[in-house]
């Protein structure tokens, strides 16, 4: 089923035609925090274009993600100098930790990770930002511990 | 009309018609890989490009119109230098195993490379590496060959209106793909192959049962049996070097028969025995007041369409099988009674110029228990391959006739291979079933040709029967919604998924322009103008069947094994 939230954006845009498309994922995102797979066969039939001709127009623009994020999402910023300063590895490292790729989210749902092409603080290189925080100057050995904080930040909270 | 100066040469062009179909027209070879002649343009490849004077930059002709006195360059060398690096890029993100690929000597990228001169790897680099999807019964992507043409986007959305794939992702990472990647199998896909037809690669093929037909041919245990359709026999002469259009029947069954199948029925006799039970349910309806328009069911593909996204035309469609499964119904019951065979040891195969009869071969409504009706459905284009593999001698062989009791047909049941074909048959017999006489004129001109919709008013005992004839999905659609909308002068449609009917289907030889498309219909047409049966009521063989087996058209024998039902299908739309 779809959200009610998806399903009240869809209401703003009654005649909508094929070329409100963007704005109507754009909403629904925000709405639902993704593009989940039901929200793009709803948005096809509400508009007559086909679930293929949707989920290609959302997978050609980096803004839209189709998975549930998670409750922390970590960016892994691959930009010139970040990469320069072994950014590659921090990601391999990441990956490894949570045993998922970049543009997915951990089983347990806690962390979600994504990589973005440039953060803009490039004299911090390599940056990684986890839910607006940013961590500078990563080396891969510190990761263990950076991320083992949060999980111990979100266990006291619960 | 106006002129354009081509390479020096004077040319008519047409008022506001792309340069590509002037330059074609007057005979130059243009090379191209995205263009489909009647779909919107895209210029995606640019192969087409060529020099017009004055424009700064090479223009697609495909996508440019003409203009009065433009003077083109067709072979420049520039023209030239950047057509060939438009091939040696594609070739940089293009597996190097033509040795192993299907469309090996017949790929129209292998050609272009070998036509413009592409001797190195200029470009070398990461390939990108996509799974192979097989999830079909029909039809296998291998998204590393594509060279993202878009010609199939297109033909699954402007001629079939399915829209199955698109385009996803960006940049170096585009890939045509399903809704969320997911497998064709569980996508809107209808089967219908003709993606595959206008693939320049080998991105795109038929799911092939080859090497389950071979395996049961070297079964001892086995009793196979094989079936071929009507279209079949005007279009395989295309696969060795024979003009289009050319009816081999006779070779053709010489050749199964060298290939060790135990009897080569034919699909045109089951197309008689379909009009029998389609004709007369199509009475039966229009005499008790019954679902009007009655809509034929013989295109496996239009099925899928209509459960997925007409699921209230359901009751229109005719309860038929289709003749392929007809016919491997009375194989495995009539047949196997009266030779004593056991119907589990009979290997059941069919040759169909389609793709998606291999999906409907395993509907699981389409057998009796463990037992499938058809066990394996090969393409007119494997037929090919068969016949190459063991060395057939296509032109040593002498002709040969296919087997009782499956062998006779009319010429009316050979008319189902094109568009229009199951109509003009079945209104030769609803007009005896109604009247008990024959209709004077046999021929019904109409209902004839390539044009993708076609519509006639026949009178039967002052009964005025609206019939509409329709090719290509998007066609199907049209008229769907003209019924929804309240049409309702029409008793009888049918439908057929690809244009033109079967002899343009899926599973049909490539490199078939229009032309020999029109030939391959000639021939059917040209079948029934020869012989002395033309009408479905009057093949014996049929007859008997009724007499000795199935009781009479609609009867209880008949709805058990000539007759199905369909439900609405949920898929990714």
């Amino acid at each position: 089923m779809l959200s009610t939230k998806a399903q009240d954006v869809l209401k703003k845009f009654p005649d909508a035609k094929r070329d409100s498309l963007i704005p109507i994922l754009q909403e629904v995102q925000e709405a639902d925090g993704y593009l989940s797979k039901q929200a793009i066969i709803e948005v096809g039939r509400h508009l007559k274009l086909s679930a293929s001709k949707i989920y290609g127009v959302a997978t050609f623009y980096n803004q839209f993600r189709f998975y549930k994020p998670g409750k922390l999402t970590i960016q892994v910023c691959r930009g010139t100098a970040c990469h320069v300063k072994g950014s590659a590895k921090i990601l391999d490292t990441i990956k490894q930790e949570l045993s998922i790729d970049a543009g997915q989210t951990t089983k347990d749902g806690l962390f979600s990770l994504e990589v973005v092409a440039c953060i803009g603080v490039c004299g911090l290189a390599p940056v990684i930002c986890i839910e607006g925080e940013f961590h500078a100057n990563v080396l891969p050995e510190n990761i263990k511990n950076i991320l083992d904080s949060y999980r111990k930040k979100v266990s006291q909270d619960d | 009309m106006i002129s354009i100066d081509v390479n020096g040469k004077t040319v008519e062009a047409r008022k506001e018609e792309m340069l590509l179909s002037a330059l074609k027209r007057a005979g130059f070879e243009i090379p191209t890989l995205c263009y489909l002649e009647g779909l919107t343009p895209t210029g995606a490849c640019r192969m087409c490009v060529v020099e017009v004077e004055g424009v700064p930059g090479l223009v697609p002709s495909c996508a440019y119109p003409v203009f009065n006195g433009m003077k083109v360059q067709t072979h420049s060398k520039r023209v030239m230098v950047a057509r060939k690096t438009i091939v040696e890029l594609l070739l940089a993100d293009h597996p190097d195993d033509c040795l192993y690929c299907v469309r090996n000597n017949n790929c129209e990228l292998q050609t272009l490379a070998a036509t413009l001169g592409v001797r190195e790897k200029v470009y070398q680099g990461k390939k990108n590496k996509y799974k192979i999807d097989a999830s079909s019964p029909s039809i296998v992507r291998d998204p590393s060959k594509c060279i993202l043409c878009g010609r199939c986007v297109r033909v699954c959305e402007e001629v079939q209106n399915v829209s199955a794939i698109d385009f996803t992702g960006r940049g170096s990472s585009t890939v045509v793909s399903t809704a969320f990647d997911q497998g064709l199998n569980v996508s809107s896909c209808i089967n219908c192959g003709q993606c595959i037809m206008v693939c320049p690669t080998g991105a795109l093929r038929e799911q092939s049962y080859l090497k389950d037909v071979i395996n049961a041919l070297k079964d001892p245990n086995l009793h196979v049996v094989v079936q071929h359709a009507p279209a079949v026999s005007v279009s395989l002469a295309e696969e060795f070097g024979i003009k289009a259009g050319t009816d081999i029947d006779g070779i053709m069954t010489a050749a199964l028969r060298t290939l060790g199948f135990a009897k080569v029925f034919d699909t045109s006799f089951s197309a008689d025995l379909t009009i029998m039970e389609e004709g007369s349910e199509l009475v039966q309806r229009i005499k008790t007041g019954g679902k009007l328009p009655m809509m034929t069911s013989c295109s496996p593909g239009w099925i899928k369409y209509v459960e997925q996204f007409y699921p209230d035309f359901i009751d229109n469609l005719s309860t038929c099988k289709s003749p392929q499964q007809m016919l491997g119904a009375v194989i495995k019951s009539y047949y196997a009674q009266t030779n004593g065979i056991d119907p589990k040891k009979i290997f059941s195969v069919s040759v169909m110029p389609c793709t998606a009869k291999k999906f409907e071969a395993e509907r699981p409504e389409m057998g009796r228990g463990a037992v499938q009706d058809i066990d394996a459905v090969l393409t007119t284009r494997e037929l090919a391959e068969l016949i190459r593999l063991y060395g057939v001698d296509m032109n040593g062989l002498t002709t040969s006739l296919p087997d009782n009791p499956f062998g006779q047909r009319s010429t009316a049941g050979k008319l189902f291979g094109a568009s229009g074909g199951v109509m003009e048959a079945a209104l030769r017999s609803a007009y005896f079933l109604l009247t008990g006489t024959e209709m004077a004129e046999l021929d019904i001109k109409e209902v004839r040709g390539m044009k993708g919709v076609k519509e006639a008013k026949v009178k039967i005992n002052g009964l005025e029967i609206g019939v509409a004839v329709v090719s290509g999905l998007s066609n199907a659609a049209n008229l769907l919604e003209q019924i929804r909308a309240g049409r309702n002068d029409l008793h009888f449609i049918e439908v057929m998924t690809c244009p033109g009917g079967c002899i343009a289907g899926g599973g049909q030889p490539f490199n078939a322009n229009t032309d020999a498309v029109i030939a391959r219909m000639k021939g059917l047409y040209k079948i029934d103008k020869s012989e002395p049966i033309r009408v479905s009521h009057k093949n014996e063989s049929v007859l008997k069947l009724y007499k000795e087996f199935l009781g009479e058209p609609l009867g209880h024998k008949s709805h058990e094994l000539l007759h199905t039902k369909y439900a609405k299908r949920q898929v990714v739309q």
